[in-house]
């Protein structure tokens, strides 16, 4: 099949799943229903989980996304040095040196389709489930923080102290590397990333890069979007509009 | 004579034994408490449990956590909802379900590095 064929494909397949739909269904309900998995199932790979995120929405000292990640995730210890704060997802602002252009974005684990931090793992800790979550198996992980240093996002964290006020939905502790989970517990249960409900513009969008009738790939069909680092070929899960 | 001699070794022995033995018995270490909310309302028999806990929650937290299977019969979160103290909401501390036989067995638990150890708990998402 050549590219022209696979774009006419997916664009027929998005018409038939716009007339598909029921008036006054939204979207986004039907992206909820699909993702709650029954109980003893596993993941497939019959999903890509992935996000959609217009950096031209992202409001410039707006950090509710970050605020809701540290709720649902439990990240609230006091660190003696705050280099060594937990970064589950962090605010940038950047600017365009030539054209003086600002905008701003959240950035975290991009979920890589070729994770680094999978390759460089030596107890297979690292993980990425069937899914496309990359995900730290704190049970196996001997903190030595290769995963760190391999990631060209910074979106991995390590844990210096001890801690007793994790979420029960939510274990994190010390001595192991920790990152952004896409919220997998919420995930789990057909629920939305907090950031992304949290987020007051809109500028978030959670859904299956593997489903042809999800928004985000309807979106990304006819939107400009870019991975970061796309050089690397690390074919990321998250994607930004806008920049 | 020598007939005589064994049989009075054994009966010095057999004194001895029934002299000492009941005694360092009593000195044992003292047998953990267990105290169960809801008795009889576990997964399994407890004689099962005591023997198998730990297999049962290594086998679910590697297929809940590497292949996303939720909802196993199995799970932490549930153990403590059941068996955390009704004074402290927790399963550590002394006396408490899953502290005190670990301590009796002189087993170490990672577990609760980082898992929360605390019924009904909920983080408050203080930004570091």
């Amino acid at each position: 099949m050549s590219h022209n064929d696979r774009r006419g494909f997916l664009a027929a397949t998005a018409g038939l799943g716009l007339v598909a739909i029921a008036p006054g269904v939204h979207l986004m309900q039907v992206a909820q229903a699909q993702s709650q998995r029954a109980a003893g199932q596993p993941a497939t790979k019959r999903q890509r989980w992935g996000m959609l995120i217009d950096t031209t929405k992202c409001a410039k000292g707006c950090d509710v996304c970050v605020s809701a990640c540290a709720t649902e995730n439990g990240i609230n210890e006091t660190v003696a040095d705050p280099r060594q704060a937990s970064q589950w997802i962090r605010k940038i602002d950047i600017k365009d040196p030539q054209s003086d252009r600002q905008y701003s974005l959240p950035m975290m684990c991009q979920h890589c389709a070729e994770p680094p931090c999978v390759d460089v793992c030596p107890t297979g800790a690292s993980m990425k489930r069937a899914d496309g979550i990359v995900l730290v198996d704190r049970h196996i992980c001997i903190g030595c923080r290769y995963c760190m240093m391999a990631c060209p996002y910074k979106a991995r964290s390590f844990v210096h102290q001890p801690l007793t006020q994790q979420n029960p939905e939510v274990p994190r502790g010390i001595g192991c590397v920790e990152s952004c989970t896409l919220c997998v517990q919420r995930i789990d249960r057909g629920r939305l990333p907090a950031c992304v409900e949290a987020c007051p513009e809109k500028a978030m969008l959670f859904g299956d890069l593997e489903d042809p009738n999800s928004e985000i790939v309807r979106r990304a069909a006819s939107a400009a979007t870019t991975q970061v680092r796309a050089d690397l070929k690390l074919n990321t899960g998250v994607r930004y509009q806008g920049i | 004579m020598r007939r005589a001699a064994t049989l009075l070794a054994l009966g010095v022995l057999s004194w001895l034994t029934l002299l000492v033995g009941p005694v360092g018995a009593a000195d044992g270490v003292p047998k953990p408490t267990i105290r169960i909310a809801n008795e009889g309302a576990c997964i399994a028999p407890a004689e099962e449990m005591r023997r198998n806990h730990m297999d049962m929650l290594k086998h679910q937290r590697d297929r809940t956590l590497r292949q996303g299977i939720r909802g196993e019969k199995a799970s932490l979160n549930e153990c403590i909802e059941c068996h955390a103290s009704k004074s402290t909401g927790s399963v550590l501390g002394k006396d408490h379900f899953c502290a005190s036989c670990h301590a009796y067995a002189a087993v170490k638990l990672d577990c609760w590095d980082c898992h929360q150890p605390k019924t009904g708990f909920k983080a408050t998402g203080a930004k570091p």
